[in-house]
C-alpha cells in the first residue's frame, strides 16, 4: 500500500519526461508484442460479433443513409461551387489562414491496442509513439471525424484521451449558423454535449459541428479547423439557461475504434 | 522449477494473462453500459485460494501492468488491487474458503470498493469525475457481469493452481490407549 502511495504521490509531481513517467513508458513498450497478439487473436471473434450485430439495424440504417443521400448529393453539388469560388476569392485577395485540416496534415495510421479499463477515463493505447513522430496533444481523428488527443507518449505507443472524457473539451463551431462552442462528454456513454453557446446564437437539430481551430495572440487550438465532431442531436435553451443545452451525436464510434490517424503538422521535422 | 517458485509462477502468469486480456478485449466489451473486470474476477478467485500475501502481492502486480499498459497514473489501480487482494485473502483464510458461496460474496463487494475507492481517489487527484456515472450506470452492469463470469473464472484458477498444490494424506493412523 505505501508503495502504491508513494508511486501515485512521484508520478503525479514529476513532468512528463521523469524517471517513473519513463520507466512505465519502457514497460508498456514491453507491453506491446502482446496487446498486439491478444488483439490479433481477438480480431476474427469481434468482426463475427460486428457483423451479426450491424444486421440487426441494418433496414432501419439504410432507409436513413439513403435519405441522407438524396440530401447530401444536393448539399455536394452547392459545397464543391462554394470550394471553387473560395478558392479564386481567396487567391485574389492572397488570403493568409490558420492551418486547415486535411492539406496541412500528415497522418500516422495506427491500430489500437488497448482500452483504459476504467469508467473515469476515457483513453485508448494506441500502436505508435514518439518514434513515429507523435507528440503529446496532437489531435486523434478517424475517417469519420474527430477522436480525441495524444495525452501521453512512449516511444513505441502512446495514450489517447478520447472526446468522451470528462477532462477534454474542444472548442467547435456550428457550420451552418457559426455558433461557437465547447464540446465535451455528455452524460451518457459515447454522448457529447456542446456547452458554452451563448443564446443570441442559434442552434438547429442535424446541424454539423466542426473544430473551431481559433488563434489569438500566439495562442492557437491544437485542432485545426474543419474536422467534423458531430451532429446536433437537441438542443434547448430556457430563460434561467445562459447557455444553450445541446447535445452532440458524434460521428465516431468510440466504443468501436480499431484504428486511428494522428495529425501531424506537414511544418514538424519528423524522424 | 521446484513446487514452491512453480505456483507463484502459475498465478503471476494468470494475473498477467488476466490483465493483457482485460486492457485489449474486456474494457472493450459493452453489456448494459458496463463491462466485466478479469483482473479483479481473477484476483479474487487467487486470493481465495492462496490466502492475503499472494493477495496484496499480485494485486500490486496487475495494477501496475493495467496502469502501464494504459499509460495511466501509476500506483492508483496498484492501491486499490492491493487493498482487494488482502481483503480477500483475509476473508479466504478466516472464513470463506470453503464456503461455496465465497467467491460470489468477494467478487460482488470487491467490485463495488473498488469502483467506489476508484471514485474516491480520482475525485483526489482532480480528475473530472462523474458519480452517476461510475456508480448508477455502469456499476450495477459490471456487478451483474463481475458474478457470471465469477464461476468459470474461479474454477479455471482452482485448477491451475492446485496442480502444484501440495496434497495431505494420511499415512499412518495409531490408535491411542
Amino acid at each position: 500500500m505505501l508503495l502504491s502511495l508513494i508511486l501515485i504521490t512521484v508520478y503525479f509531481r514529476e513532468p512528463a519526461g521523469g524517471g517513473l513517467h519513463s520507466v512505465q513508458g519502457t514497460g508498456a513498450t514491453v507491453l506491446r508484442p502482446f496487446e498486439v497478439a491478444s488483439n490479433r487473436v481477438a480480431a476474427p471473434f469481434r468482426d463475427a460479433y460486428g457483423w451479426f450485430a450491424g444486421l440487426i439495424h441494418a433496414k432501419s440504417e439504410n432507409a436513413r443513409l439513403r435519405e441522407q443521400l438524396d440530401k447530401l448529393r444536393s448539399e455536394k453539388i452547392q459545397g464543391a461551387n462554394a470550394v471553387r469560388e473560395n478558392g479564386d476569392l481567396r487567391s485574389q485577395l492572397h488570403y493568409v489562414g490558420l492551418a486547415r485540416f486535411p492539406q496541412d496534415y500528415d497522418y500516422v495510421a495506427t491500430d489500437v491496442i488497448s482500452r483504459s479499463p476504467s469508467d473515469f477515463q476515457q483513453q485508448i493505447g494506441i500502436a505508435a509513439g514518439s518514434s513515429s513522430g507523435i507528440r503529446v496533444n496532437d489531435p486523434v481523428a478517424t475517417s469519420d471525424g474527430l477522436v480525441g488527443k495524444v495525452s501521453h507518449v512512449a516511444p513505441h505507443s502512446a495514450q489517447v484521451t478520447l472526446l468522451t472524457d470528462p477532462n477534454l473539451n474542444v472548442s467547435a463551431l456550428d457550420l451552418h449558423t457559426q455558433a461557437t462552442g465547447l464540446v465535451g462528454h455528455g452524460e451518457g456513454q459515447g454522448t457529447l454535449t456542446l456547452d458554452r453557446v451563448q443564446k443570441a446564437q442559434s442552434l438547429h437539430e442535424g446541424d454539423t459541428i466542426v473544430t473551431q481551430g481559433w488563434k489569438l495572440k500566439g495562442l492557437s487550438s491544437i485542432y485545426p479547423y474543419g474536422i467534423p465532431i458531430g451532429t446536433v442531436s437537441g438542443a434547448t435553451n430556457s430563460e434561467v439557461d445562459l447557455y444553450w443545452n445541446a447535445q452532440v451525436s458524434p460521428f465516431v464510434h468510440f466504443d468501436s475504434l480499431q484504428s486511428v490517424l494522428v495529425l501531424i503538422p506537414k511544418t514538424r521535422n519528423r524522424p | 522449477m521446484s513446487a514452491n517458485l512453480l505456483e507463484p509462477a502459475k498465478a503471476a502468469l494468470l494475473i498477467f494473462l488476466a490483465a493483457i486480456l482485460q486492457v485489449t478485449i474486456f474494457s472493450q466489451i459493452d453489456i448494459l453500459g458496463g463491462y466485466p473486470d478479469v483482473v479483479l474476477l481473477t484476483l479474487v478467485a487467487i486470493a481465495l485460494l492462496r490466502g492475503s500475501i499472494y493477495g496484496a502481492t499480485l494485486g500490486f502486480f496487475a495494477g501496475l501492468l493495467v496502469d502501464t499498459a494504459n499509460l495511466a497514473t501509476l500506483g492508483v489501480t496498484s492501491l486499490l488491487l492491493t487493498i482487494a487482494g488482502y481483503w480477500i485473502g483475509r476473508y479466504g483464510e478466516t472464513t470463506g474458503r470453503d464456503r461455496l458461496h465465497a467467491p460470489f460474496v468477494s467478487v460482488a463487494v470487491a467490485t463495488v470498493l473498488v469502483q467506489l475507492g476508484a471514485l474516491i481517489l480520482h475525485y483526489l487527484l482532480g480528475d473530472d469525475v462523474s458519480a452517476k456515472t461510475v456508480l448508477v450506470t455502469t456499476l450495477p452492469p459490471k456487478v451483474l457481469l463481475n458474478l457470471l463470469l465469477t464461476l468459470p473464472v474461479y474454477a479455471v484458477v482452482r485448477r491451475l493452481l492446485a496442480v502444484g498444490a501440495p496434497v495431505e494424506t494420511v499415512t499412518e493412523v495409531r490408535l491411542l490407549g
